[in-house]
């Protein structure tokens, strides 16, 4: 087993603990803290196929601002232990078997589609942020305007939301 | 042991710096604290630490050897994960941050060669700021989990700011990586160095061969004080405000616990010091051109009279310990000066260390300088300042930066 795949599956299984953990435990605060664990794991398998631009913004803006402020608001709220009810029956009998139907399919289709993905960089070939910029700013610059628009609107409409009390 | 060095040698060069960094830091952590008690003691007209060691030196050791034997009661209702975690989190992240910075430019020993530092990565400034993203947490989690209202208010009022300030430290340097057109720290000193102007080429003059006159002393302003409170260190240390809320995140804390915060702040305080000498002052540039070699010998120049100061000074003092050590010091120190001038080759190779450490030197006695001078804000000040003053001129330092060197490109 090459190392990449070695460090591969470490991030993989954390991250996927991290995203089990954050249901079940029953602490807002342990909850925000797996989601954390879920982002950085998530980072290391971006740097992992090369892509260290993106890496580094996942950990700056999911890791830290997003998250902060997560944790910020269960702080401030001083969010208390969840309690733990029974399973409804819906939850049993329908949900379940529709949560692993889902995961099948979407087992089944990235196990079809594995043979056309391109692969991963070879062994420690990163993609230059250079290289990265070039293609937003020129290929992809309606998109990029378009998205930082959308940003835009939702920060002016949480001005307004917020403003609307007083 | 050549075969094994040739295959391993990376793996061993990093593990023998990482402890070296580490011990070097941890010590220097330890002697910040002394000079930050010495010159705010004389700023205030006191004397500082005076009884524990010739000019309180072993003052440093003294408070180590006290946090290591006192009592770490645990309180009670803690959240015991977060509680465990977050001071070690601290630790972790202040001392990882310092992995990226680049010390010198790259150096030859016995053949190989190696950067200057632990890491050289291509997106090092971005690895930095992804590092001090995280770093919250420890505050945070250590008020959270220490089940006391100061402490919560404390890591509250941390993450406020921190969240407040990062965006006005992240735009501040955005200047600086529109000339340098690069992320990695060694480049942007390199940059710096273009022109073999010496010290007028350094960001904050930035008379730099391809953009003459493009000052960035409003992002270096914008970056130090958002990295000032990002490193909750006065005038913004509102989230440890003893004379509103104890000790606010760390209250709870005593002992190694309290310790690893202690460090972790210095630390921080530390990288933020090394950054901005290397984004603004020229990393480890020396302040006169590269043509005049005559200025190599200015660390000789300071060694030799800063030896025999020491030697003297030593002499005079009234303890067996202090006329041992301090004339031992000075002599060390002025064979060494005196050694530079006998050894070209090895002058050659501090030249750049010597200038980073005179310079983030010079920038953490600013720091100290400043808390003994300036009074805490308020809380509303604080956010003020952050989101109204701060923050647009961060903005409006990247517009005109931008502007500028797009009229230099058509020009």
């Amino acid at each position: 087993m090459s190392a990449a795949l070695l460090i591969f599956f470490v991030l993989a299984g954390l991250a996927v603990l991290g995203a089990v953990a954050l249901i079940l435990q029953s602490h807002p605060i342990h909850s925000a803290l797996s989601l954390i664990l879920v982002m950085l794991s998530l980072a290391g398998l971006y740097l992992l196929m090369g892509a260290e631009f993106v890496a580094a913004v996942q950990i700056i803006v999911y890791g830290g601002a997003v998250m902060v402020l997560f944790v910020f608001v269960i702080m401030l709220l001083n969010a208390g232990e969840e309690e733990r009810t029974n399973f409804s029956k819906l939850a049993t009998f329908a949900g379940v078997p529709l949560a692993l139907a889902l995961g099948g399919v979407i087992a089944a289709a990235i196990a079809r589609s594995s043979g056309h993905l391109p692969a991963p960089a070879a062994n420690g070939a990163l993609t230059p942020t250079r290289e990265l910029s070039k293609l937003l700013f020129s290929e992809f610059v309606y998109p990029f305007e378009l998205t930082s628009f959308l940003i835009l609107v939702a920060i002016i409409g949480a001005i307004v939301l917020a403003q609307r009390e007083n | 042991m050549n075969a094994i060095f040739a295959q391993y040698g990376f793996l061993i060069v990093a593990i023998v710096k990482v402890i070296l960094l580490v011990l070097i830091v941890l010590t220097a952590d330890a002697y910040l604290t002394w000079l930050e008690r010495k010159v705010i003691g004389h700023i205030q007209a006191r004397w500082g630490p005076y009884r524990v060691g010739p000019h309180g030196l072993l003052q440093p050791l003294a408070d180590g050897i006290k946090f290591i034997l006192k009592e770490d009661p645990l309180p009670e209702g803690v959240d015991k994960k977060a509680y465990f975690f977050a001071p070690f989190l601290t630790l972790m992240l202040a001392l990882t941050s310092l992995a990226v910075i680049p010390f010198g430019p790259d150096i030859t020993v016995f053949g190989y060669r190696t950067n200057f530092g632990i890491a050289d990565i291509n997106i090092s400034l971005l690895a930095l700021f992804a590092i001090t993203a995280l770093s919250v947490y420890g505050i945070a989690l250590a008020g959270w989990g220490s089940n006391n209202k100061y402490s919560l208010l404390g890591g509250l009022r941390s993450s406020a700011q921190m969240i407040s300030y990062e965006l006005a430290m992240t735009l501040s340097v955005v200047g600086v990586l529109l000339i340098a057109g690069t992320l990695s720290l060694k480049e942007i000193v390199e940059q710096q160095a273009n022109g073999n102007l010496g010290l007028l080429g350094w960001n904050i003059i930035g008379f730099s061969k391809d953009h003459a006159g493009l000052t960035q002393i409003i992002g270096c302003f914008c970056f130090f004080m958002a990295a000032i409170a990002e490193t909750n260190r006065v005038p913004f240390d509102l989230p440890e405000a003893e004379s509103e809320l104890v000790a606010g995140y760390h209250t709870e804390y005593a002992s190694m616990k309290f310790a690893m915060f202690f460090i972790g702040e210095y630390t921080a305080m530390i990288t933020v010091s090394c950054l901005s000498t290397i984004l603004f002052f020229g990393g480890w540039l020396s302040p006169f051109p590269a043509s005049w070699t005559l200025t190599h010998y200015v660390p000789s120049l300071i060694l030799v009279p800063l030896g025999l100061w020491v030697f003297f000074d030593g002499i005079r003092y009234e303890t067996i310990f202090g006329r041992i050590v301090l004339p031992g010091i000075g002599s060390v120190l002025t064979l060494l000066g005196l050694g530079l001038f006998a050894a070209p080759a090895i002058n050659e190779l501090i030249q750049g260390p010597f200038w980073f450490f005179v310079k983030v030197f010079a920038v953490l006695f600013f720091y100290i300088w400043m808390r003994g001078t300036l009074p805490r804000f308020r809380y509303d000040q604080l956010m003020d300042f952050g989101w109204k003053i701060l923050l647009p001129v961060s903005i409006a330092n990247v517009v005109l930066t931008s502007a500028f060197i797009l009229w230099r490109m058509q020009g």
